[in-house]
């Protein structure tokens, strides 16, 4: 028979300091494997592509020294991470990774349905895209071509080398910037990841909405300072409404506008080409809404940038690819000219046609290679949007309309009630 | 043989050495050559009374240790050799021991007593021995009253052993019948009554029915309160650890009793002998605890549903209660404060008075303060201790808003009386109690600070003073340091108060250390976590100051070392020094490692530290040091990569800490361990894997391993996988199986206890997190094939912890992740299996609309990769 002992704590610290230093200790390890964890996870969605083509096809340089990236390598970097190794890959296939970790809109050339309640609209700042990462103490911002904009410190989550108790130093956030030259501003138009969570599998309106909420609790949107080298700024984003996109179209912002895009609500982050992202532009709302070539110039006619394949057949960047013609073999061992290279055509007086929506024919004439810096052939839409818009262009008014037409239909039509 | 037997039973206690030897070794040769015939012999001893008393004695406590171990895979052997052995031989010991109850001699049948509640701890779960009880309690009453003391005594160990559901109520309510007879008044035998009113005490948690019936509920406390009056002070004792008990167990029963229970503990607390009145107050201390518990868990909201009500004795009780209690504060013992081990009137009034200010909150305030201003200033020293102790006492409970004001006046009294109280006792409880402001009224969460720029100095001044005072005094001073600098903990990269005094305070500890008395009244220990604490909450205006300690701490430790030829008592002293050097330097590790600026600096002193590690290993023959391994865990994660170079070293004491299975702490604290290793070296760990593994495998195989390591254990797995990836593969043929079995046990934890639930979900999240890893691990390996395999056990474990309804949040966010992770990795070769179960549509979208954020999280993720896996 246990008799109880009535004895109590007296005048005694609440716990053992050892006891606080074990479970301080388990503490960081639950954290710790939460994060690799997570990690582990993130890279597995984000970096997907990059691995499956390691083993496939491409040849990747690892180089120690990274003169670029990490002035002052240190232990600490060895810790993995991958969207970082990613810039020890070289050459092209840097632009080809790069290109493929931006959503790029399909140029707007007809309006899609319910506009004015599946989509976001927002005036584009002009400027350069870039995907920025901050991570380890700094931020990197990379073009569509994968070469470094900037190398800087910032208040974005381990951004800087400064304290930030808030994470682990390696998780990543990953951020779809344009940078406005003339304010020396990051307009971010899209979050990606954020503190080592991706983003990428979240709809529109989700990362939208936690670009808008997380961004400023960093300090990131503050004016610059020692260890905040750029603002940043997430844009105004509108519901697609009548004023909504009167806004967007009309309205004053601090940044140069280059026409108008359009987000669709639902849509997760899809890198490459996606139709569920659009632009349009008109003159009112962007001084480029014609392509301009190397010199500035708004060339007389149009010119396309196809990709040569295999069997001679020039294609778009789409996936799939539509075929715009086609080199016969004997041009093509003439000129020197390989599968895969980007080449410039200038559309003739025939121009397109189109049956049934598709591609029937197209007048082009070879100019020559393209600037080699450039990574990939013009998009379907994109071609289509430039064709247009030097004979009968979508206007203001067209997008207008369809929004009117949207809510005569709800508004206007009543329920058509099956009968039995 | 019987004579031998006897012999060799009084032999085995003589008091010479070589005598004594002999005589167990041939007692332990005659188990070993014939279990039965030595149970039996032992039994025939026991119950003989020609016999010496010491050899009957002995050979009950031999019976009696045969049956039971602490150890529990020790106590499964011995229970599974008692079942085994024949019946005949069984019935006979049985019925030795039962005859033995009635021995005149005391010694004699209270061992029996015990060795028949240890066979009926065997027996009856196994339906063996039915007629046990029938058999104590079918002439009870016509036995003599030593037989009767006897068999009630063997009641309240039966009821101890044996689990309330292997006894049928019927039984149950004859137990409680004879027991509750033999503690009446009208039972004329004092020893009687005691072991009646003991064996009540373990009966107890067999009382449910009956405590359910008002009749029977009114008699039992009739009784008991009856005996809290009986005039033999062990009687009354005894009867008040019932009420204690009672007060505990069937708190919701208590209303119609409480009143005149509060009048005969009130009469018990001032009159009665001191073992009488302690058990009188802890059962309002324990009340206080029932009543803390329940508001805590409803947070003072009772709706209709509350599993039980909170009835507010404390409060109604409180004009009473508080008088009572503060008069006990004035009760002290000369002394006390040196005295480890002092239980007393006045220490357990003033722990119960704390207790009551936790229950009601601001309430007691008006109650306590005449009292301390009545006593705080009077020439006695019990009284300035008395009140001082009641201030304290009542600072954890009211609101910052009802305390700040008096606590703003009171401080300047307290570090004056720190500093000037001629009396040891008062500046003892004059410490405390600063250190209980600091704790409970300073810190961020305190919206009006009592500690500012103005009298921070002060404070500081007052304590490091203090510091040099007597041991006991010095020691609670620490303790008051520690609360102030944790108070400032959250300041971060800002400015801290305690800056400009950072390298005085440092300087002050370090000196303590240095003492010769240090070692009394725990002092060294405490100036060393307070230290830890002073440096955990320091600014970033003092990291500096913190890299010049790290030399200071190193050399000491190293000094520590250089002790040559110690004798036990001093290699003890320095292994317990050694412990709070490297706990010490843990938490520098952390500090320092943690942010990037003084991590470069600190990377110079890594070498140097690592070596000091491995020494104190060594000073070890057969144990790692367990704080030097928590130390090293916090290394690795500081320096990450870069610790391969150590572990050719190290390695051999990771491995001896993880085979530590007696002392489990320390193995917990070498697989944490492991994991650290693991995400510093990620793949470079490989070489270490094989002999990690084997011994992780072994330590999950031993049921010598107490139970709590083994879910980090599975969790490690995941940890070694994520970092060597597809190399994991080797060891999936033993992990695997390991982890199904465990996932199979861990499926069902209903009708398990809230331990049972708790450690249930501990496993299951440990396999879930080994899955992860390995899923993880191999996720892009061409090797992700060989998992392909183990995935329709894995999602049918989904779908039974899905089923069960039981999981924890944190098991919840680790099954869904898992599903993530399986559907990541095997991709479309698993989609069809992913579509089959139920956790990819009912749970994950329970999941999808959790409110936990971290769960919801994981199944955004889960979502992903399973669309992914079934759209391809």
């Amino acid at each position: 028979m246990a008799p109880p002992d009535p004895r109590r704590p007296f005048k005694r610290l609440p716990i053992s300091d050892q006891q606080k230093r074990r479970e301080l200790a388990l503490l960081r390890q639950a954290q710790s494997r939460r994060d690799s964890q997570h990690h582990a996870r993130c890279i597995a969605s984000s970096v997907l592509s990059l691995q499956n083509r390691e083993e496939s096809q491409l040849e990747i340089e690892i180089e120690e020294a990274e003169p670029e990236l990490s002035p002052k390598p240190s232990s600490s970097n060895s810790r993995d991470f991958d969207v970082l190794r990613s810039s020890k890959l070289r050459g092209p296939e840097v632009r080809q990774w790069f290109a493929r970790q931006l959503m790029l809109p399909e140029w707007m050339v007809d309006v899609p349905p319910r506009l004015n309640s599946d989509w976001y609209v927002f005036a584009r700042p002009a400027g350069k895209r870039c995907l920025l990462v901050s991570s380890n103490g700094t931020t990197v911002s990379r073009l569509r071509n994968g070469s470094i904009l900037h190398h800087f410190p910032s208040a974005l989550p381990n951004g800087a080398r400064t304290k930030d108790i808030s994470g682990p130093a390696h998780s990543f956030s990953i951020l779809d910037c344009i940078f406005h030259e003339p304010d020396q501003t990051y307009y971010v138009i899209d979050m990606l990841c954020w503190r080592g969570y991706s983003l990428y599998d979240c709809s529109a309106e989700f990362r939208f909405f936690w670009l808008n909420s997380k961004l400023a609790e960093t300090g990131a949107c503050n004016p610059p300072s020692q260890y905040h080298r750029y603002r940043f700024t997430p844009v105004l984003i509108y519901e697609c409404d009548h004023i909504g996109l009167h806004e967007a179209y009309t309205g004053a912002f601090p940044y140069t506008k280059d026409g108008l895009s359009f987000y669709n609500r639902h849509a997760h982050y899809q890198t490459g080409n996606t139709p569920l992202a659009l632009v349009w532009k008109d003159e009112n709302c962007s001084q480029y809404v014609l392509d301009t070539d190397n010199k500035g110039q708004v060339p007389a006619q149009q010119q396309v940038v196809l990709e040569l394949q295999d069997d001679g057949k020039l294609t778009t960047s789409d996936d799939p690819r539509v075929v715009c013609g086609c080199l016969d073999s004997n041009f093509m061992q003439q000129s020197g000219l390989q599968s895969g290279s980007l080449l410039r055509f200038v559309v003739g007086e025939g121009g397109f046609r189109f049956v049934d929506g598709k591609l029937e024919m197209a007048d082009i004439h070879y100019i020559g290679k393209t600037n080699r810096a450039r990574a990939f052939a013009d998009s379907y839409s994109k071609i289509l949007f430039q064709y247009t818009a030097r004979r009968s262009p979508l206007k203001i008014d067209d997008l207008v309309a369809s929004i009117s037409s949207c809510h005569s239909q709800e508004d206007g039509s009543p329920d058509v009630k099956m009968v039995l | 043989m019987a004579m031998e037997v006897t012999m060799m039973l009084l032999n085995a206690q003589a008091v010479d050495g070589t005598v004594r030897k002999h005589a167990e070794e041939s007692l332990k040769q005659f188990q070993e050559q014939n279990l039965p015939s030595f149970l039996f012999s032992l039994s025939g001893e026991l119950v003989n009374e020609e016999k010496p008393v010491d050899s009957r004695k002995l050979a009950g406590l031999i019976l009696k240790n045969a049956l039971d171990a602490k150890e529990q895979h020790r106590k499964f052997e011995l229970v599974q050799r008692w079942l085994a052995l024949d019946s005949a031989v069984k019935a006979q010991i049985k019925s030795c021991l039962l005859q033995t109850l009635s021995s005149p001699v005391h010694d004699a049948r209270s061992t029996a007593s015990q060795v028949v509640a240890k066979v009926a701890g065997i027996d009856l779960p196994h339906n063996q021995w039915p007629e046990l009880i029938g058999a104590l309690l079918s002439n009870l009453h016509q036995l003599p009253p030593h037989a009767k003391q006897a068999t009630l005594e063997t009641l309240g160990y039966l009821c101890e052993e044996v689990s309330p559901d292997v006894v049928d109520q019927d039984q149950v309510n004859k137990i409680l019948t004879a027991v509750v007879q033999g503690m009446n008044s009208s039972e004329g035998n004092i020893d009687v009554r005691l072991a009646a009113t003991r064996a009540l005490y373990n009966a107890l948690s067999f009382a449910q029915a009956n405590f359910s019936n008002d009749m029977e509920r009114d008699y039992i406390m009739r009784v008991v309160c009856e005996a809290t009056l009986s005039p033999e002070v062990k009687i009354r004792q005894a009867a008040y650890e019932c009420l204690v008990s009672i007060s505990s167990t069937y708190y919701d029963k208590l209303a119609p009793y409480i009143q005149d229970i509060f009048n005969i503990t009130a009469k018990a607390v001032k009159e009665d002998e001191e073992p009488v009145a302690l058990q009188a107050i802890e059962f309002w201390s324990s009340i206080c605890d029932e009543e803390i518990d329940i508001i805590e868990e409803y947070g003072g909201e009772f709706s209709g549903d509350s599993d039980i009500p909170c009835f507010y004795f404390i409060k109604q009780a409180l004009p009473a209660l508080v008088p009572l209690l503060l008069e006990t504060l004035l009760k002290q013992e000369e002394d006390q404060d040196q005295d480890e081990g002092a239980w007393n009137l006045a220490m357990a009034g003033g722990t119960c008075l704390g207790l009551v200010a936790r229950t009601v909150g601001d309430d007691i305030v008006p109650l306590v303060m005449p009292f301390i201003q009545e006593n705080i200033t009077k020439p006695e020293w019990r009284q300035r201790e008395a009140a001082t102790y009641a201030f304290g006492s009542i600072l954890e409970g009211p609101s910052p808003d009802k305390l700040t004001s008096i606590v703003n006046v009171a401080l300047n009294f307290m570090l004056s009386a720190l500093m000037k109280d001629p009396n040891n006792h008062v500046k003892d409880t004059t410490a405390w109690t600063l250190g209980r402001i600091f704790e409970f009224l300073h810190g961020s969460t305190v919206d009006t600070p009592i500690i500012t720029h103005a009298n921070c100095q002060q404070i500081i001044t007052v304590l490091l003073q203090s510091m040099k005072d007597a041991p006991n005094v010095a020691e609670k001073t620490c303790g008051a340091l520690y609360f102030l600098a944790q108070g400032f903990e959250d300041v971060g990269s800002s400015s801290s108060p305690l800056t400009p005094f950072f390298q005085d305070i440092v300087q002050a500890l370090l000196t303590v250390t240095h003492r010769e008395d240090a070692g009394e009244s725990r002092l060294r220990t405490a100036a060393y976590e307070t230290l830890n604490e002073v440096v955990r909450c320091s600014s970033d205006e003092t990291a500096l100051m913190v890299m010049q300690l790290v030399p200071i701490i190193m050399t000491e430790l190293h000094q520590t070392l250089e002790l040559q030829k110690l004798s036990s008592d001093e290699r003890e002293k320095q292994n317990e020094l050694q412990g709070l050097l490297c706990g010490c330097l843990q938490v520098m590790i952390q500090k320092l490692g943690g942010s990037e600026p003084t991590k470069y600096v600190f990377m110079q002193y890594v070498d140097q530290m690592m070596g000091l590690f491995l020494r104190v290993f060594a000073c070890r023959s057969a144990t790692v040091h367990e704080e030097a391994m928590l130390a090293i865990g916090a290394l690795a994660y500081a320096i990450g990569a870069d610790f391969v170079k150590y572990m050719p070293e190290f390695y051999k004491y990771l491995e001896m800490g993880l085979q530590n299975f007696e002392e489990y702490q320390v193995c917990a604290i070498t697989v944490g361990v492991v994991g650290d290793i693991c995400r510093a070296l990620e793949d470079k760990v490989l070489p270490y894997c094989d002999g990690i593994m084997t011994q992780l495998l072994k330590d999950l195989s031993s049921n010598q391993l107490h139970r709590s390591v083994k879910p980090p254990i599975f969790s490690c797995f995941g940890d070694i996988s994520l970092a060597i990836g597809e190399n994991f593969e080797k060891y999936l043929m033993y992990a695997m199986p390991m982890l199904q079995s465990a996932a199979e046990l861990s499926v069902h934890a209903s009708g398990a206890d809230d331990e049972m639930a708790e450690y249930t979900n501990l496993l299951r999240n440990g396999i879930l997190e080994a899955y992860s890893g390995i899923f993880q691990g191999f996720k892009n390996s061409p090797k992700t094939q060989l998992l392909m395999p183990f995935a329709p056990h894995i999602l049918q474990f989904l779908d039974s912890l899905y089923m069960e309804k039981d999981m924890d949040d944190v098991v919840m966010k680790t099954a869904i992740g898992v599903l993530g992770d399986l559907a990541d990795t095997l991709g479309s070769n698993a989609g069809p299996l992913i579509q089959q179960s139920v956790s990819s549509r009912d749970f994950l979208n329970e999941c999808l609309s959790s409110d936990d954020h971290l769960i919801k999280e994981s199944a955004e993720w889960a979502k992903s990769t399973i669309s992914r896996a079934i759209s391809v």
